[in-house]
């Protein structure tokens, strides 16, 4: 085993860990917008489509990255626009419902 | 590793430190919206990171800018239309698909991979990238198609229902994919570069995931998609092994530790396995259920006015809002019936079962959305103990969750956590009738005394609820 593959091996599984001691403090309330939260965390696939879409040479290539590209693009921005749409509508006081009305628009 | 090289690294890990504390800040209603933030924050560093080191280091060619700028905007520009327009109740099959996609370019990244390096002359693909490759291909695979049909049945398209839909020989069909791609795994373990059986495991992971999410049945949808969210993290993660990008692993085990968690609390919360409900089908064996004890119990039927002034004159009332509230969209009706009871003094909260709606916490996003203050909203735990003292619990559309069936052996729900609606002075429960909740068992909660049944569809009779307590 080399020194990258161990450390990136250590990297993983503290980043499990790390995953287990943050997200069991969540309250239930905010189970759906961490849910959706997670879901945009892992559109960071995104960096390794471009990665694959810079070193496409052959149509096959290009056509994969061009997909994974497009299909974790939808998956960042989709992702975060949905979760902080969620977010927003948690008030501790209620707004005039015209207001609320319009933002949910 | 070049000066900007190592730059850009620096910035993943800052993009990875603000995957971390975003989700830390998500701990509490008033610092979640911030939270968020900072996660997009970290993923525009990444990403931008990212585009400036292909741009420079790599020098990017004009055929791979115009794939990626294409791809952005495509992609981007679906995303954000979905994400502006789709109805807070049809947020699971969203949030669904938006993990399908995810998984899907996990998959074409470890398959664009195994490609290229097995075009090479002579090639034999390292045990530490094929193993990361095919367990990204089959992962990512199972996660895209699964997520599909899972999206589909919460949408509730014709070919994928939301029942269950029981496969011929099912457990033989999954047990025998299941072997066709350990198989193939092994043999590219070998140091096979072959492409046909790449693309044979490619076929059966998507199969298989068709196979496993059909036969599961729409309610218990919220576990799987908590599941497949966790699996596209594994599978993200193991993209970052096969391209050896760090921020990729973490940002991949992040979300595949949360997933698992998720996914092993909404099954907690109806108190089953994770893999009972993979299996599929609940409450199959009819014969099983037993009967209703104290069964020929008669159920005492009540008026909208007589609701009403029990409501009214009441000094506390807790909300219990369900499934059925949901379906009716009777969110915000349910927001004005408390306003109008608040100004008369009556002092109202919600009790919210941690599987109240389609998602973990689905039913308080559908509550916020319907301008519910959060500090009304309390979890099963906190408001247990006020049922004690609460003059009228008024349930919703909600069933399984309020069955005291729970609480004694011997019936398909026992052990499962309810609230503990029966404990308070006086119940009404509005239900559109006597059907049976998703568990199909009688709920013995109808027949007790203090019980008045309200039987009206949740938005319609609280329309008529609100007239009446106005009429007053």
């Amino acid at each position: 085993m080399n020194p990258e593959l161990l450390a990136a091996l250590t990297v993983f599984v503290l980043a499990i860990l790390c995953g287990f001691a943050v997200i069991s403090k969540v309250p239930a309330t905010l189970h759906t917008p961490l849910m959706s939260g997670a879901n945009s965390i892992h559109g960071i696939v995104l960096v390794g489509s471009m990665f694959i879409a810079a070193s496409a040479t052959d149509t096959l290539s290009q056509f994969l990255s061009l997909v994974a590209v497009a299909f974790s693009t939808m998956n960042v921005v989709g992702g975060y626009v949905v979760t902080d749409r969620m977010l927003q509508m948690f008030r501790k006081k209620p707004v005039a419902p015209k207001a609320a009305d319009e933002k949910a628009a | 590793m070049n000066i900007l090289e190592a730059i850009v690294r620096l910035i993943w890990l800052v993009g990875a430190a603000g995957f971390v504390l975003g989700l830390m800040r998500m701990n509490s209603p008033a610092t979640a919206r911030n939270g968020n933030l900072v996660s997009a924050g970290g993923m525009a560093l990444a990403i931008a990171a990212m585009l400036v080191l292909l741009a420079v280091d790599k020098g990017l060619s004009t055929t791979a800018w115009i794939i990626i700028l294409i791809g952005i905007a495509l992609g981007g520009g679906l995303g954000l239309y979905m994400a502006r327009n789709v109805k807070m109740t049809a947020m699971p099959q969203l949030v669904s698909l938006f993990n399908a996609v995810g998984g899907g370019a996990a998959a074409l990244i470890a398959i664009d991979d195994f490609l290229r390096l097995s075009g090479q002359a002579g090639a034999s693909i390292p045990l530490q990238t094929s193993v990361p490759t095919v367990l990204d291909i089959v992962i990512g695979s199972i996660t895209f198609s699964g997520s599909l049909i899972a999206s589909g049945k919460l949408m509730g398209l014709k070919i994928t229902p939301s029942r269950p839909v029981m496969i011929p020989g099912g457990q033989l069909v999954t047990g025998a994919l299941a072997l066709i791609v350990a198989v193939a795994a092994i043999y590219l373990w070998l140091g096979n570069a072959s492409v046909p059986v790449m693309f044979v495991i490619l076929a059966m992971a998507l199969i298989f995931g068709v196979t496993m999410t059909l036969p599961i049945g729409g309610a218990d949808m919220p576990v799987v998609i908590s599941l497949l969210n966790s699996f596209t993290g594994t599978a993200v993660a193991m993209a970052g092994f096969v391209l050896d990008n760090t921020v990729l692993i973490i940002a991949g085990a992040l979300v595949g530790a949360s997933g698992a968690i998720l996914t092993k609390l909404m099954a907690d919360a109806m108190n089953r396995s994770v893999i009972n409900i993979m299996v599929g089908g609940f409450g199959g064996g009819e014969g099983t259920v037993g009967a209703m004890s104290g069964s020929g119990g008669s159920v005492r039927e009540i008026g909208v006015d007589d609701a009403a002034i029990q409501l009214a004159y009441a000094q506390s009332v807790i909300v219990v809002p369900g499934y059925g509230l949901a379906v009716a969209q009777a969110q915000h009706a349910v927001r004005e019936l408390a306003e109008l009871l608040e100004s008369r003094g009556v002092d109202v909260k919600y009790a919210i079962h941690p599987v109240a709606g389609r998602m973990p916490g689905h039913m308080n996003v559908l509550l916020a959305e319907a301008n519910v203050p959060y500090p009304q909203l309390r979890e099963m735990e906190e408001i247990n103990p006020e049922f004690d003292r609460c003059d009228v619990a008024l349930v919703i559309g909600a069933n399984d969750v309020t069955n005291p069936a729970a609480r004694h052996p011997g019936s398909p729900v026992s052990g499962m956590p309810i609230l503990d609606v029966d404990h308070a002075r006086s119940i009404i429960v509005m239900k559109r009738s006597m059907g049976r909740g998703y568990a199909g068992i009688d709920n013995e909660l109808y027949v007790n005394p203090k019980t008045g049944m309200l039987f009206a569809d949740a938005k319609a009779g609280l329309a008529e609820l609100i007239s009446a307590v106005k009429a007053l």
